[in-house]
């Protein structure tokens, strides 16, 4: 069993550094070398070509869209776009890579020395970029035990190279020091800034369970003063609560090892989404030699500071300066807008906004009920079962009259189980707010008389102790009435 | 001469369209003539004797029906084994791709297949274009057809040889490093290396990408420049192809064979000619003599200095085993070709490594491991990049030399045919066989190989060297030099003894 | 002195996924030997403030457009595979593998 310090104390004694990899798909038409379709999902091995299956004799063209794409997140990452770039081959041999190598990029990144700005509890982090490259994807694995198999026992693999050539975009931090207790938030924060700055650029459509985001976090400890320490790379980190996880959890083990006197072992682990822990790699053989070289395949490049002017220009908005002018539209205040940000609902509650609803109501709900949902499943908010507009459409219901926040609850339950819109739910469920002032005027009725000496004290004047009967009708009516209307009844029969 | 395979493409391809022959009478005979010799010389590796024939009655009906026909429509094709073949085996004469059928058709084939012109079969070669002797064949050893006791050259022994013994009237070979110009010499045929990137390397199983050049073998200039214009041309396929025009080889030829050469100026190395106790005497003397002809047309002979070119062979034995190390890594018995070892004892990165052990013969293996070695961490510097930085020497040498002259001539290899296993024990003295050809692949210029006499009774190549993208200009000297002679040399090869002898 | 040892010839066919015998082992290192001592001439090579040469005509910029072109047929894509299951290429177990 592995040793694990507790989190708090750990980070008491030792400074963490953070360093990020990301590996992200572009979603162009066509693979980096091929023209095969990209589209996800495919029948396995139906958008293979000889390029990209590495027949003996196919040769690379690369994808103009790509390379664009990869200058404009390098332009977006506050990048110095290079004057003069070239392919590299990176040799290893791994069976879901049909060349046995990959094409990638080596001393001479297409974009290099950029950086992100994030804020996690109310300050300020720049995480500083140090390279980013174009490279290609792998194929795809499927590991099978002996059922398939002639030789009982025996596990094998089946490979579906659908996915290999796809093009994609590595980003790699500098080390980012300084970052203390918060480094997983710092971590969490960064790769979530960087998705969003993707996918406003319109280059991916980053969904991390596709894998088309994915994660390698690189961290070490060192004592306040001490040089910094081995580093470990823990790789298959891909969700934002995993990235967070991973780095909490090395924090943890890393800083047990230490204060047991044992060196931290610069290896590759792997994260396990079930259990949150990180596992080292099951061999430590001799290290391996890429052999890098220039892809003579390939030609170079040299990017027009034109061409790099006109892509610049056609950038989008990025969401650092969405952010700002959503918060004043929407007129909230810095915390409450980190909020948002932090439960990662910009988007959401802006869909929901456009939606119709107003930017209270879309705030509250998605921060408030939702939020509490989704923590208690381990959820992302964005997975919850539930779209923007249907949000948009309760709190209509709300500002209508028609539910109230307790019924509106019931009417989400309904929602999140698949049953349907709001109003769908609201009617199936008999959930609508009862507005027939007939039924609530005899309710009332029936609270007066069963309440005597609080009539009393409300025809006295005292219209405080109208609660006791609004609490009775709603009690009778099972919540289906409106208070305010309820309690215009009772001081209008009362005054 | 009366027989069929006597003519020269060009004839054969004037008599198809004039219809005094037909494609399927021309097919049938050289058809007929593999049956009858190749048995002895084995330069063919398959033979498609149903395909091959299917379309030359399909030009012969498009004949018939006065639709017109382009260059060599009809008019029948070997293919190295290297040229990627939708439909027909291809091996680069490796077991590791034994049996793969490809379902694809590279660029040349493409375009062969477009002319029209019959493909008669795949021709045997060093494994994966490495050697100067095919006898690094996985398969067979191709006979020299001037002595069957010796070598045909390499890597293209095969496609020499089939053209040596007219089992074919042209061929396709490749040159990484003299692959067609020096089984051309010491088979008495007609070979050229284009520019590189003006041939497209799409469907060409890769040796040493940056080298690697596709381009036609025949029994002389003309028919080489007819089809080098057949297969070359931009393709958006290859990022390495160059998109411009095609150098008017054809005309160059023609214009060649008027026999005058006054204004031209010839360079001759002089680090060659200091260096000549690399190259055999008889060697010097046929090319010697041929120079003298040359002269005698108008040309004009002016010593160049390429200092570098001392550095070329050490060069390019970094540059091609880097490269082939790296694109040979595809071979794993994965998606296709051999698989050794998979009993279920072995893992997959044991079976990869079985297979390529069982399916690599030992020249390969001896490249990929220095391909290994001279790309590994803490080398890469000192051998890949140095030689990079050394081939830019090279290559400003031979810049320097064409603001002087018009083309470089030198014997295309340093001795005649070996005898088998002469040199297999011992890389380094077969390596020494492309000395005079490895220049121009560094470089990336174009460069054919004449043939030019005998010695010891065994045929000589010259070599002409032109400037990149100046293809033309070695055709229209190779071109009168053969109108100094009564005779093509490859007409007076003997004739292949039959099998069994 | 031999540049290269045994040992080392038998560290890069690890890298190169060759399974050599012995007997190659002696012969390559004695052989590699003699083509390296020929490399190593390249060392007395003045390349002060020479840019390399990667490619023979050097080309800059060569891209594709982003438009789709047809793929293999799975039946083209597979035919060549010693292993075919269920539309995949099967390989043997993989070491170093999280299953
Ligand atoms: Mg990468
Ligand atoms: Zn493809």
């Amino acid at each position: 069993m592995t040793k694990l310090n507790d989190y708090d104390k750990a980070v008491e004694t030792y400074e963490p550094v953070l360093g990020l990899e990301t590996h992200i798909e572009l979603d162009t038409n066509t693979k980096m070398f091929c023209g095969c379709s990209t589209v996800f999902g495919a029948e396995p091995n139906t958008q293979v070509c000889p390029v990209c299956l590495a027949l003996p004799g196919a040769l690379p063209v690369a994808n103009r869209a790509a390379v664009e794409a990869t200058i404009k997140i390098g332009l977006a990452l506050n990048c110095h776009i290079a004057e003069w770039t070239r392919f590299a081959r990176k040799n290893y041999f791994y069976p879901d890579m049909p060349k046995n190598f990959q094409t990638s990029q080596y001393e001479e990144p297409l974009c290099e020395e950029g950086y992100v700005d994030v804020v996690v509890e109310g300050r300020e982090y720049r995480v500083e970029i140090e390279r980013v490259h174009l490279e290609e994807d792998t194929g795809k694995t499927l590991h099978v035990g002996g059922a398939t198999g002639r030789i009982h026992g025996a596990t094998e693999s089946l490979v579906d190279y659908n996915r290999a050539g796809i093009p994609l975009v590595e980003i790699v931090t500098k080390p980012v020091p300084g970052t203390g207790a918060l480094a997983p938030e710092v971590a969490r924060a960064y790769t979530a800034e960087l998705r969003d700055i993707v996918r406003s650029l319109g280059v991916s459509d980053v969904r991390m369970e596709q894998g088309s985001l994915r994660c390698d976090v690189n961290l070490s400890l060192n004592l306040p003063g001490d040089g910094w320490g081995t580093r470990t790379e823990t790789k298959n980190v891909n969700s934002l609560r995993s990235v967070e996880r991973a780095v909490r959890y090395e924090v943890r083990r890393q800083s047990a090892l230490l204060d047991a006197g044992e060196r931290i072992f610069q290896e590759t682990r792997h994260f396990q989404e079930t259990t949150g822990e990180t596992r080292a790699g099951r061999s430590k053989e001799e290290a391996t030699d890429y052999r890098y070289f220039p892809e003579p395949d390939l030609a170079v490049m040299e990017p027009s500071r034109a061409w790099v002017e006109e892509l610049r220009a056609g950038l989008p908005e990025l969401p650092r300066k969405r952010r700002e002018r959503l918060q004043a539209s929407w007129s909230l205040g810095d915390k409450e807008m980190q909020s948002v940000v932090n439960a990662d609902a910009v988007d959401l509650i802006e869909s929901t906004v456009a939606a119709g609803a107003t930017p209270s109501g879309a705030v509250k709900w998605w921060l408030g009920e939702l939020s509490r949902r989704a923590n208690e499943n381990g959820d992302e908010l964005g997975a919850l079962q539930i779209t923007p507009a249907q949000v948009a459409q309760l709190q209509g219901m709300v500002d209508d009259g028609r539910l109230n926040d307790k019924l509106a609850r019931q009417v989400i339950d309904g929602v999140l189980a698949g049953e349907g819109d709001p109003a769908d739910v609201a009617a199936k469920r008999g959930l609508e707010v009862v507005s027939d002032t007939g039924a609530l005027e005899a309710a009332v009725e029936e609270a007066i008389s069963a309440n005597p000496a609080v009539a009393d004290k409300i025809r006295g004047g005292t219209h405080a102790a109208a609660g006791v009967l609004i609490g009775a009708v709603m009690k009778a009516t099972k919540g289906q009435a409106d208070a305010g209307t309820v309690r215009q009844i009772i001081l209008d029969k009362l005054s | 001469m009366s027989r069929i395979i006597d003519k020269t493409a060009a004839e054969l391809s004037a008599d198809i369209r004039e219809g005094r022959l037909t494609s399927v009478e021309v097919t049938t005979a050289f058809l007929d003539r593999i049956d009858a010799v190749d048995g002895t010389i084995k330069a063919f590796l398959h033979v498609d004797r149903e395909g091959a024939l299917a379309t030359a009655r399909e030009v012969d009906a498009d004949i018939a029906a006065g639709k017109e026909t382009f260059a060599f429509a009809g008019v029948p094709i070997a293919i190295k084994d290297v040229v990627v073949t939708k439909g027909l085996p291809t091996t680069a004469a490796s077991k590791i791709l034994e049996g793969w059928i490809p379902p694809y058709d590279a660029t040349i084939s493409e375009r062969i297949k477009a002319a029209r012109m019959p493909i008669l079969g795949k021709t045997n070669m060093d494994e994966f274009a490495m050697g100067s002797s095919t006898e690094y064949s996985a398969f067979q050893k191709t006979l020299n057809p001037w002595d069957t006791g010796r070598i045909p050259g390499g890597s293209g022994g095969g496609s020499a040889a089939a053209v040596a013994a007219k089992m074919a009237p042209v061929a396709i070979g490749t040159d990484t490093g003299g692959s067609i110009r020096q089984p051309g010499a010491v088979t008495g045929t007609f070979g050229a290396k284009p520019t590189y990137g003006s041939n497209s390397r799409y469907g060409l199983i890769a040796f040493s990408s940056s080298l690697d050049t596709p381009g036609p073998v025949a029994r002389n200039a003309l028919d080489a420049a007819i089809l080098h214009e057949i297969i070359s041309g931009y393709d958006p396929r290859d990022s390495t192809s160059i998109d411009a025009p095609v150098p008017p080889v054809v005309r160059a030829a023609r214009a060649g064979a008027n026999g005058d050469l006054a204004g031209v100026k010839l360079g001759v190395v002089k680090e060659f000619a200091e260096g000549s106790d690399a190259a055999e005497p008889g060697v010097i003397a046929a090319y010697e003599a041929a120079v003298e002809q040359l002269v005698k047309l108008g040309a004009e002979i002016v010593e160049v200095s390429c200092p570098s070119f001392t550095y070329a062979l050490p060069t390019y034995y970094l540059i091609a085993p880097s490269e082939a190390s790296s694109n040979l890594a595809r071979y794993d018995g994965v998606r296709y070709g051999l698989r050794t070892g998979d009993d279920g004892e072995h893992s997959l990165e044991e079976v990869m490594s079985l297979t390529r052990e069982a399916g690599f013969g030992p020249e390969v293996k001896r490249r990929i491991i220095l391909g290994t070695y001279a790309l590994s961490a803490g080398y890469v510097d000192a051998f890949y990049g140095k030689a990079q930085l050394v081939r830019t020497l090279i290559k400003q040498d031979f810049e320097k030399a064409f603001e002087q002259v018009d083309a470089i001539i030198s014997p295309t290899t340093p001795f005649i045919a070996f005898e088998f296993g002469e040199r297999m024990d011992d890389p380094y003295q077969m390596y020494l066989a492309d000395l005079y050809t490895i220049p121009t692949n560094l470089y990336g210029g174009p460069a054919v190989s004449v043939p030019v006499g005998l010695s010891e009774g065994m045929p000589v190549g010259l070599q002409v060297m032109g400037p990149v993208m100046g293809d033309d200009v070695a055709y229209r000297v190779a071109a009168a030099y053969e109108s100094t002679q009564d005779a093509l040399l490859a007409d007076t090869a003997p004739e292949p003894e039959p099998e069994g002898k | 002195m031999s540049t290269i040892s045994r040992e080392e010839v038998a560290h890069l066919a690890r890298l190169a996924r060759l399974e050599v015998t012995d007997d190659e082992l002696d012969a390559f290192a004695g052989q590699l030997d003699v083509i390296l001592e020929s490399m190593k001439t390249l060392a007395e090579v003045n390349t002060d403030g020479v840019q390399p040469t990667s490619h023979a005509v050097p080309l800059v910029n060569v891209f594709r457009e982003d438009q789709p072109q047809p793929s293999l047929s799975r039946e083209a894509a597979l035919s060549g595979g010693p292993d075919t299951f269920e539309d995949r290429f099967r390989v043997p177990r993989i070491l170093d593998e999280e299953a």
